[in-house]
């Protein structure tokens, strides 16, 4: 990523933003990361304006009306039958979701 | 004579309780309407002729038994964020095309409960990000006023279809303007509730946040209408507002604007505004003195970033919500070539999946969220969102409700903006306030502006939980309006040659 050299400016790179697009799991190809880089750095200079106002003494806001912990009553409940919660499947086997392979195979 | 299609839902409602029409032919009317008018708009995605009229018939029967809860077998339109169990949902997203949901979403089921036919699911940009539609992987909806104009967005499909009168009623979703600026657009009538109102549960999230459905009409009290539909707590959404809202259609029916403070936001007008546009409300504005509210300016100063502060909180939450999208359990596959496994099959799938401002988005967001710049970007953001929302209640402690222009131009036309993100981003600049702050927002049209005869908008903004004053200031500046123009704004869209 590049040089943080300021708490409010930073620019991004191809590099910056063909590492980000790895991060987020999209396989970018050069011309996209050609046509997006530029954009993207535009619009990170933009957003900076933030950090011109609210200093320390302001809190942050997260949700607007300020709820927090809403619980339910912890009770089984009817849900989605095993079929219908797999009707979107890419693929199933034995009634599960079948994936492809999370880890390499041993050596 | 008036074409069944024409009427309002108000009508519609009425002719239904007078046993004048039955819903079933309401809804064919509807249905033959879509199939003429919309191959040149391209409003809908899916249209569910069956599955609606199936529902006509069971409200017919509900009526024919006594019932006659409000708008019972009024046909409407629902954009393509809200599940809809049996109907595809794709977001307009090529990663959820052909996906059909299991379960509905809250709102669906209480417009299901309601007896309301759902005539199919409208066009949107994709994942509700953007303001013309034209990010819709299933190509642009055309604004019924100028078909080589985009009818705002993201939900420019329930715009366009309410202003074409393909639909009497639509729902649509708002986490910048996504409602309010389509209708501005449109010449239509649409409200982004209080956030909370309306419950999120089923509603796939861009950012959870602020996101908000609301109602999209010809007129104010046709919105009212669907707003009390709509709106009520629901335990499925946790961000769900416990509290039993007074009637909307109450506050559209006896508002009143004589007496009313009314504070014109200084920072939402002037420079960039369209002069079209600015003359439309500076004459709303004296409708409503005229009327007796007493208007005074106010100034919300940290208004100006929150455009910046938007652009980072939403690209956060959104790069967030949309990890989902990670082809193991519904949705696009992509099978790449060489090595498959769960990471290379995550990263083809959303490269094929995601259009540009989609991956725009999540790269910015995952940008904001990473480490070494979070605090500066998307803690500071968060930051301003607590100053935006302190202007709020401070300029409502002065004024019950404020007023701006609902987005800074009329429609444009295709391709204007599709290639510079910040300049498609600045439509939304008048209506994104709302949604950081939580507060509700209603938009209708204000007139036709003078340099190209096109729809403009009217911002009505009220405190949180004050969703009826939005409908008791709209109403009676609606007819206003109406005295003041000769008629509905709506009443100059073109016909669009189909069965007139």
């Amino acid at each position: 990523m590049a040089e943080h050299t300021s708490s409010t400016s930073a620019s991004l790179t191809l590099d910056d933003v063909a590492r980000l697009a790895r991060l987020a799991r999209i396989d970018l190809t050069d011309a996209e990361l050609d046509h997006l880089a530029p954009q993207l750095a535009v619009i990170v200079e933009a957003v900076a304006a933030v950090g011109e106002v609210a200093a320390d003494d302001v809190p942050p806001t997260a949700h607007p009306l300020g709820f927090r912990n809403v619980t339910r009553a912890d009770v089984v409940r009817p849900s989605l039958a095993p079929q219908e919660a797999l009707t979107g499947a890419p693929a199933v086997e034995q009634q599960r979701f079948s994936v492809p392979r999370i880890l390499e195979e041993e050596a | 004579m008036t074409d069944m299609w024409q009427l309002s839902a108000l009508e519609l409602d009425a002719a239904l309780q007078a046993g004048e029409v039955s819903s079933v032919e309401a809804t064919k009317a509807a249905l033959d309407r879509i199939d003429g008018v919309d191959s040149a708009l391209h409003a809908f995605l899916h249209v569910d002729a069956e599955g609606a009229l199936d529902a006509a018939a069971d409200a017919d029967k509900r009526r024919s038994t006594g019932e006659s809860t409000p708008l019972l077998g009024v046909p409407i339109a629902v954009k393509d964020v809200l599940a809809t169990r049996g109907l595809p949902t794709t977001c307009g997203s090529r990663i959820l095309q052909d996906w059909v949901p299991p379960y509905d979403a809250t709102v669906v089921a209480k417009l299901k409960l309601a007896g309301m036919p759902i005539l199919g699911k409208t066009n949107m940009d994709e994942f509700a990000m953007g303001s013309s539609t034209e990010h819709s992987a299933y190509g642009p909806t055309r604004n019924p006023w100028d078909l080589d104009r985009i009818p705002g967005g993201s939900g420019g499909g329930s715009a366009a279809a309410v202003a074409a009168h393909e639909a009497p009623l639509a729902i649509g979703t708002d986490t910048g303007g996504s409602v309010r600026q389509p209708s501005a657009v449109t010449g239509t009538v649409g409200v982004k509730p209080t956030y909370g109102g309306v419950s999120r549960y089923g509603l796939i999230a861009l950012a959870s946040s602020l996101d908000q459905a609301g109602p999209v009409a010809r007129t104010v009290l046709d919105a009212a209408l669907l707003h009390d539909v709509i709106a009520g707590h629901d335990p499925m959404d946790s961000t769900s507002v416990d509290t039993v809202w007074p009637s909307m259609a109450e506050a559209a029916r006896n508002g009143s604007v004589g007496g009313l403070r009314i504070g014109v936001v200084k920072q939402l007008g002037g420079e960039g505004y369209q002069p079209g546009v600015r003359a439309r409300f500076d004459d709303a504005v004296k409708l409503l003195v005229s009327a007796g509210a007493d208007v005074v300016e106010v100034s919300c100063p940290h208004f100006e970033y929150a455009l910046a502060a938007y652009y980072l909180i939403l690209p956060s939450e959104a790069s967030s919500n949309l990890a989902k999208f990670d082809a193991m359990r519904y949705g696009l596959r992509v099978l790449p070539e060489g090595g498959v496994n769960a990471e290379t099959v995550m990263a083809a799938t959303r490269e094929a999946g995601f259009g540009d401002e989609v991956k725009r988005r999540i790269i910015l967001g995952t940008f904001a969220l990473s480490s070494g710049y979070y605090d500066a970007y998307y803690g500071q953001a968060q930051k301003v969102r607590t100053l935006i929302c302190r202007d709020f209640a401070a300029a409502f402690e002065d004024c019950h409700v404020l007023i701006s222009p609902t987005a800074p131009t009329t429609a444009f036309k295709f391709g204007d903006k599709l290639d510079d993100p910040l300049a498609m981003y600045l439509n939304d600049i008048a209506t994104i306030p709302a949604n950081l702050a939580g507060t509700p927002g209603l938009s209708l049209p204000s007139g036709l502006a003078d340099e190209d005869s096109l729809p403009a908008g009217i911002q009505i903004l009220a405190p949180a939980m004050q969703d009826a004053r939005l409908y008791a200031t709209a109403a009676p500046l609606e007819s206003l309006l109406h005295d003041h123009l000769g008629g509905p704004v709506l009443d100059a869209v073109p016909a669009l040659g189909a069965s007139a």
